[in-house]
């Protein structure tokens, strides 16, 4: 279907697309004096990332500290905003990005069957990393996780009159007072949509559509507004941004519902047309360190794979939390109707 | 230099004028300009999206797609609404400012002017900033002063209205200028028939003021009906929050990837035909040149004493003035130094953490600053040297047929940002031409757009200048573009430095073109602006605000005050 629809664009022209079968996944490698002297050569990698702006730039500062010769571009914009990009700078032969990180997984699918992305496996997540949780062909890994959450100021809202169930949102007391972000705009609720309409039916966004919900675009963005006290209550939002909030000292609790939380996984990959390909190869490696995942969790509020994480005190480890995934394969298909079915019910 | 004064050369030798060559030239850059992304917007509307073919599917989407032609119901409502509210706002004002005693008036009309350098998609923001139910700092000022609860509010920009008036307080100058201007030059002579004959002051307004300056009313209302139909920031910002689509963010949508750029291209027609009906509207009203006086010569427009009404005519321009330009400033101010925007100010709030991360944490700011002024100065500069050598050509009629190209350089007016946006992508976006990721396609989205401002300039400053002196140095031996060079272009300087400045301001603000164009590396201002804004980055949009605003102003200022280009003139004129 995507396939079909893309090669009817006039980008197709440009598209040498050849879906590659890997056998298996390379060899792992490991960040050698070579590669770092090939890659300081290069001096530049151009990183698209779905990361917040705020969590992505101190990464990249922290990778520069590393390597002061090369510069991290941070191209920061929502995962189908990205995807969006992408898409319309390789149809034209425009090849800018070197590492790309989305909180979409169906996009890997896709690049990957488009041959887009070069394989490639550093050390660290051929030792640490779950099976499930990188491409058996190589071809890009988890490099962050984490879970759309609802949330809701202490201030504004008693604990009593918070919402305990996804069906409690229904409820009118919350009319008015609740701010959601868009699945056209954001992997993470792309994702949420998905899982939440598969436990629920369709038939609870069509009620939760005549709440009268603030719509906002990325899902970095409902927990700013809730730090705002622009509403009191987010249905969807990252978990990660709400942790950063509650860090700096805004009063803001999240909600785990019985029913479980969907989780949003953010794969990596190295472009095969990266135009500084060793400069991608050693920052993909960095994003995969322990050093750099630590960071991820303590400034961030990631979730890690990486064994070795220590997650901050306070924060409810994944573990005790009823986690609701998703499947790219049966996501991709549903996408349009998804889309369509929002547009519907929630204007937009 | 080199190339006039070969000219000049050939000029006296041979007797060859360059004027045939220009026009031949300009009409095929022009043309390419305006006719290709006009000609792949109709190619690709007869285009299937799903399977290329020729299918008619999009035009039928665009009649039985609920959500389309709902986008295209309330823009056009929008639309309506703001010129409406833009017109009634903004006469009243141009008549307190131009004809009575009113204190302070030229200042004001320079704050006026202000609001037009002020990009409207920055107004949206500051608007959120200041009215958005819960944390807007006019409701929080509310709650706190009538002691109410933490549901009740005042005002909430995200709605309808709330879009209508954040639109109309960033397209009423239009109508305030037109209405001003033609203020300025209603003979006073006809009012003083009407109070010889014992008409006292405002039947003479009613009957005989109002009525002549009724064509700039209506001309301006319907820019500012133009305005508001085919912007994208604005909405994008607060119309998406509510719920609901406007036509150009709609047609952005569409883009999502894979994109589906046939209905877009059909989606993005009628936008073209009504602005098409709208602008001859607006000729036609404006060309009854017989029903307006701009003559000019019957002295002094007559000036009326407010007396006791002073008072309330202060109370009302400080209004919109605050509205416009005073709230919305504050609250970039305020919100650039603070922590969000909810928290109090005083000293605990106080921060630089949003300087410091716009101007050494954020990978973008430098690139896109760069490429922001670095397109405004190409633009500026190459609309103005075009809009002079057309505006020679056609007002001086010196190659038949020049009239021709006085259309193509004012066509673009027709074609809102957004659509160009769209033919461009489909012209420059394949791999024959390979422009999109470059900043060429923006400089010519940008030229494109600016072209038509920069031509009106031109040609009245030209129809301004009597012919004979160039006959002088005609007759002297100098060739066409050698006169324009030497003696037409140095009287034309304060309008060809207005010009300029227009475009440069004009190219800053543009969002609805450039969203569709801009790649990693070709970022501007403009559009990290509208991404930082959908992650909800406030504090680091208003940093960028206003260090977009402040290199504006600095230019414009520094434009108009460079000896060289004529700024002492511009002084002594006012």
């Amino acid at each position: 279907m995507w396939k079909k629809a893309l090669s009817a664009a006039l980008f197709a022209t440009g598209l040498a697309a050849s879906p590659a079968a890997w056998a298996e996944a390379p060899e792992p490698y490991q960040i050698t004096p070579e590669l770092e002297a090939a890659a300081k050569a290069e001096g530049k990698v151009v990183f698209y990332t779905a990361t917040d702006v705020a969590v992505a730039e101190k990464l990249a500062e922290h990778f520069k500290t590393k390597y002061p010769e090369i510069s991290v571009q941070v191209e920061r914009a929502g995962s189908e905003r990205v995807f969006q990009r992408i898409g319309q700078e390789y149809s034209t032969g425009i090849y800018n990005a070197d590492v790309i990180e989305t909180s979409d997984a169906v996009h890997f699918e896709y690049f990957k069957r488009e041959g887009w992305l070069e394989p490639m496996v550093p050390q660290e997540v051929a030792d640490k990393w779950p099976a499930d949780e990188r491409d058996p062909d190589g071809n890009f890994a988890a490099y962050r996780a984490h879970l759309s959450v609802m949330a809701y100021r202490t201030d504004l809202m008693q604990e009593a009159d918070a919402p305990k169930t996804w069906e409690d949102l229904l409820d009118p007391r919350f009319k008015d007072k609740m701010v959601k972000a868009h699945p056209g705009y954001s992997g993470t609720v792309m994702t949420s949509t998905f899982v939440l309409s598969q436990l629920l039916g369709w038939e609870y966004f069509e009620k939760l559509g005549k709440q009268n919900i603030m719509q906002v675009q990325s899902s970095t963005e409902p927990p700013k507004k809730l730090a705002q006290g622009e509403r009191a209550l987010e249905i969807d939002g990252n978990e990660y941004n709400v942790f950063r909030l509650i860090d700096e000292g805004k009063p803001i609790k999240i909600i785990y519902p019985e029913q479980g939380t969907p989780l949003a996984v953010g794969n990596a990959a190295v472009l095969k047309q990266a135009p500084n390909p060793n400069a991608a190869k050693l920052f993909y490696a960095f994003l995969f360190s322990a050093d750099a995942q630590q960071l991820n969790s303590d400034f961030g509020g990631l979730r890690s794979f990486h064994p070795d994480v220590k997650e901050k005190a306070g924060r409810t480890p994944l573990a005790q939390i009823k986690i609701l995934h998703s499947d790219p394969a049966k996501l991709e298909p549903e996408i349009p109707t998804i889309k369509s079915n929002y547009e519907k019910y929630f204007g937009t | 230099m080199i190339m006039t004064s070969n000219v000049q050369v050939q000029g006296r030798r041979r007797g060859i004028d360059l004027s045939w060559p220009t026009f031949a030239l300009l009409t095929l850059v022009l043309s390419v300009l305006v006719l290709l992304p006009l000609f792949w917007l109709a190619f690709y509307s007869f285009r299937s999206d799903t399977g290329g073919g020729v299918t008619f599917d999009n035009f039928i989407a665009l009649v039985a797609d609920p959500t389309l032609v709902r986008a295209y119901g309330l823009a056009i409502g929008m639309a309506l609404a703001v010129g409406l509210l833009s017109c009634l706002v903004a006469t009243p004002m141009a008549w307190l400012v131009a004809r009575t005693d009113l204190p302070g008036r030229r200042m004001i009309r320079m704050l006026v002017t202000a609001s037009f350098v002020t990009p409207p998609f920055l107004g949206a923001i500051a608007y959120e900033i200041l009215a958005a139910p819960n944390s807007g700092i006019v409701n929080i000022i509310y709650r706190y002063l009538f002691r109410l609860d933490s549901s009740a509010y005042l005002v909430n920009i995200y709605t309808f209205t709330g879009l209508i008036f954040a639109i109309a307080c960033f397209t009423f100058p239009y109508v305030f200028t037109l209405v001003a201007n033609a203020l300025d030059k209603v003979p006073s002579d006809l009012e003083d028939a009407s109070s010889i004959l014992g008409g006292k002051a405002m039947t003479t307004l009613r009957k005989v003021t109002i009525p002549l300056v009724l064509p700039a009313m209506l001309a301006g209302t319907l820019i500012a009906i133009l305005q508001a139909l085919t912007m994208f920031g604005s909405p994008a910002i607060l119309a998406l929050p509510a719920g609901f689509h406007v036509i150009t963010t709609k047609i952005w949508s569409l883009f999502q990837f894979p994109p589906r750029l046939g209905l877009a291209a059909a989606a993005a027609l009628p936008l073209l035909i009504i602005t098409v009906i709208l602008l001859r509207a607006q000729k036609s009203i404006l060309g009854r040149k017989g029903y307006t006086v701009l003559g000019g010569k019957s002295g002094t427009p007559r000036i009326t004493e407010l007396g006791p009404w002073k008072w309330v005519a202060i109370a009302f321009v400080f209004c919109v003035l605050s509205l416009t330009i005073l709230l919305p400033y504050l609250a970039i101010l305020k919100t650039a130094f603070t922590g969000t925007v909810g928290d109090p100010i005083n000293l605990s709030t106080l921060t630089l953490r949003h300087w410091k991360f716009v101007l050494f944490e954020f990978s973008a700011t430098q690139l896109a600053l760069r490429n922001t002024f670095l397109l405004g100065f190409l633009t500026a500069t190459a609309v103005t040297a075009i809009a002079l050598i057309v505006s020679y050509l056609v007002t001086r009629r010196s190659v038949p047929g020049s009239g021709f190209l006085g259309l193509l350089a004012t066509a673009p007016v027709a074609i809102p940002g957004i659509v160009l946006g769209v033919g461009l992508f489909l012209s420059y976006a394949n791999p024959t031409f390979q422009l999109y990721g470059t900043i060429w396609i923006l400089l010519i989205a940008f030229m494109t757009i600016e072209l038509p401002a920069g031509y009106q300039q031109m040609s009245s400053a030209f129809s301004g200048v009597h012919p004979e002196l160039e006959e002088a140095g005609r007759i002297m031996g100098a060739s066409r573009l050698r006169t324009l060079w030497d003696i037409t272009a140095p009287l034309l300087r304060t309008s060809v430095v207005a010009a300029w400045c227009f475009v440069f301001v004009g190219t800053i603000r543009e969002l609805s073109a450039t969203i569709l164009l801009t790649t990693a590396n070709t970022k501007l201002v403009s559009v990290i602006i509208y991404d930082l804004n959908e992650s909800g980055d406030l504090g680091a949009i208003c940093v960028l605000g206003m260090i977009l605003l402040a290199a504006s102003f600095a230019v414009v200022f520094v434009a108009n005050r460079v000896p060289v280009l004529g700024g002492s003139q511009m002084n002594a004129r006012g």
